[in-house]
């Protein structure tokens, strides 16, 4: 089942007197089960890629669908309730909240989706566990390791039951060992909830982990490779 | 509430600083307040005893309206023929000394509605801080009385104020020759002032207050001081949280990103303002309304709900005004910023 379709989608910005075009006739499907990774060099388009299917910025033509139902057009606030109920967010530096501990990172990602009730400890506890975490849940972001910042990141993102995960260069500030440990939970925990994961990565090493591949240059799409 | 209260745990160091600070200026705003009421008391208790409800001068309201002030008994006659006016009575208002105890002495017909009732001829009523007692003879002016009763809280331009009878207020070297100093009303709802004899100037018994001297500089001056310190406690207020938001905006940008709305960022980041901004205050309205209550029989100081709560409340909803003009960067902040490097 194909949860994600990007379909000829155009981004520019104004840059001076001249419009930079972030991303040229993009088109990209994810299905259920598969991490895509998106790749390729500074300034390709990558971020762009993942700001227009999150909904953070709309595009100046294309459109997106993630289950079916277009997203393109509707209102900011309409926009909001999507990234709240139905996409999950990995940002690059896991930008957990300074003041809480990896629970109550869940625990407000589920308030904030308005999840309070459906969203118990006990789920939160699990989703910690199920990311290696178990003996952690107590501990604030300065008091765990890279890696385990992003894998409370990851827990974080999936909180609310998404169809789409968004993955911004989690393992920039990784070393090998711990970039392949996260993308292979990714993986795997893409694979058991049969989320859509888009995977922004300049981190070759790890494209082994990955189901399928899309290669941007120039905001256009040069290469994909196609699930296994 | 979540964020809120994990934030002030989290940074529990600078929003103590910040509630030290609220209370620091909640307690100089208290004691300001209970300063000004003692005061006021003071100045005004005989007046704001009165029980008419206007008073007829015959100058314009002013620094020290009631020193300057002269009404003849016409002026009295004609306020109590003016439509809406139940009763008019003659009031005299001056300074002597009894002994060697500067006082306020005020005079009224006996019987009249605003004389003490137990106010007779060749009496007075005295303010128990004289320490007179009941039946003792008092020369005053040309005239010996008899203490007919003390009351609590008659004072006037700080001096312990005795009513005595007109006529013997009449014969007092400082009343200057004068039928009275101005006049007291009793008034239905159908009284207009405009309708009063020409050359008097009708006040309500709270517009009268600026006519004693002393009330007038005094309030004046403590009032502005009172009204300077609610506005720095916004202005404090709002450059602390104005900092708070600015050190949070990628914290901001990453709730937006994952869909917290707006609304639910402001009530979360207000309910924090209040509960800094209500500990602060409340903690320093406590500690002024202690000092206050300690040192009320040395000092005119006055605790009561206008001196306490009243400041507290203010304190708060200013410190609220300004923690929301700081908020409103919350508003502003773009999700996008979450994605590093998003172009």
């Amino acid at each position: 089942m194909t949860r994600l379709i990007l379909d000829d989608v155009t981004l520019t910005y104004p840059d001076g007197d001249r419009t930079l075009v972030a991303l040229d006739r993009v088109s990209l499907a994810v299905r259920a089960g598969e991490v895509r990774a998106v790749t390729g060099a500074s300034g390709s388009g990558k971020s762009s890629l993942l700001a227009v299917a999150g909904l953070l910025q709309r595009p100046d033509s294309g459109v997106v669908r993630l289950d079916g139902d277009e997203l393109t057009g509707r209102s900011r606030r309409e926009d909001a309730e999507v990234r709240r109920n139905r996409i999950g967010f990995v940002f690059q530096q896991a930008n957990l909240l300074g003041s809480l501990t990896a629970l109550e990172q869940l625990q407000l990602a589920a308030r904030v989706a308005g999840n309070r009730r459906q969203v118990t400890d006990e789920r939160c506890r699990d989703l910690l566990a199920a990311v290696g975490l178990e003996r952690e849940t107590a501990r604030r972001p300065h008091q765990l390791s890279g890696g385990q910042r992003q894998r409370v990141a990851i827990a974080r993102a999936l909180v609310n039951d998404p169809a789409l995960l968004l993955v911004d260069e989690p393992t920039s500030a990784l070393d090998s060992a711990r970039s392949r440990e996260v993308v292979r939970l990714l993986a795997r925990l893409t694979h058991e909830q049969q989320v859509a994961t888009v995977l922004v990565t300049h981190d070759l090493d790890t494209l082994d982990l990955v189901d399928s591949r899309t290669e941007l240059a120039d905001g256009r799409v040069v290469a994909a490779v196609t699930p296994r | 509430m979540f964020l809120a209260l994990r934030e002030l745990r989290s940074a529990r160091g600078r929003f103590t600083l910040m509630a030290a600070v609220i209370a620091l200026l909640s307690l100089l705003v208290v004691i300001l307040s209970g300063l000004t009421a003692g005061l006021a008391a003071q100045s005004v208790g005989a007046l704001d005893r009165l029980p008419s409800y206007r008073v007829a001068l015959s100058a314009a309201p002013g620094q020290d309206g009631f020193a300057t002030s002269t009404v003849t008994t016409r002026d009295v006659d004609d306020l109590a023929r003016t439509p809406g006016v139940l009763e008019a009575d003659a009031w005299g208002v001056t300074t002597d000394r009894i002994d060697e105890d500067a006082v306020a002495v005020l005079g009224a017909e006996p019987g009249s509605a605003l004389a003490p009732h137990t106010l007779a001829p060749e009496t007075l009523v005295a303010d128990r801080s004289l320490g007179l007692e009941v039946g003792e003879s008092v020369p005053i002016g040309g005239s010996t009385l008899r203490v007919a009763a003390t009351v609590d809280g008659d004072l006037l331009n700080h001096l312990p104020a005795v009513w005595v009878p007109l006529d013997v207020w009449q014969s007092l070297p400082g009343s200057g020759g004068k039928d009275a100093t101005a006049v007291a009303l009793a008034t239905d709802d159908t009284f207009d002032p405009a309708e009063a004899p020409d050359g008097l100037e009708i006040l309500t018994r709270t517009d009268a207050r600026a006519a004693v001297g002393s009330y007038a500089a005094e309030n004046g001056s403590l009032t502005l001081i009172r009204g300077l310190l609610l506005a720095v406690s916004a202005l404090v207020v709002g450059a602390f949280f104005t900092v708070w938001t600015i050190q949070r905006t990628a914290d901001l940008a990453v709730l937006k990103a994952i869909g917290a709305r707006t609304t639910y960022l402001l009530r979360d980041a207000l309910a924090q303002a209040a509960i800094v901004l209500v500990v602060g205050a409340g903690t320093g309205a406590l500690v002024g309304a202690a000092a206050g209550l300690a040192v009320s029989s040395k000092v005119p100081f006055v605790v009561d709900a206008s001196t306490t709560l009243g400041p507290l409340l203010l304190l708060v909803v200013l410190g609220l005004a300004g923690a929301a003009a700081a908020l409103r960067r919350v508003v502003n902040v773009d999700p996008l910023t979450a994605l590093g490097g998003s172009r």
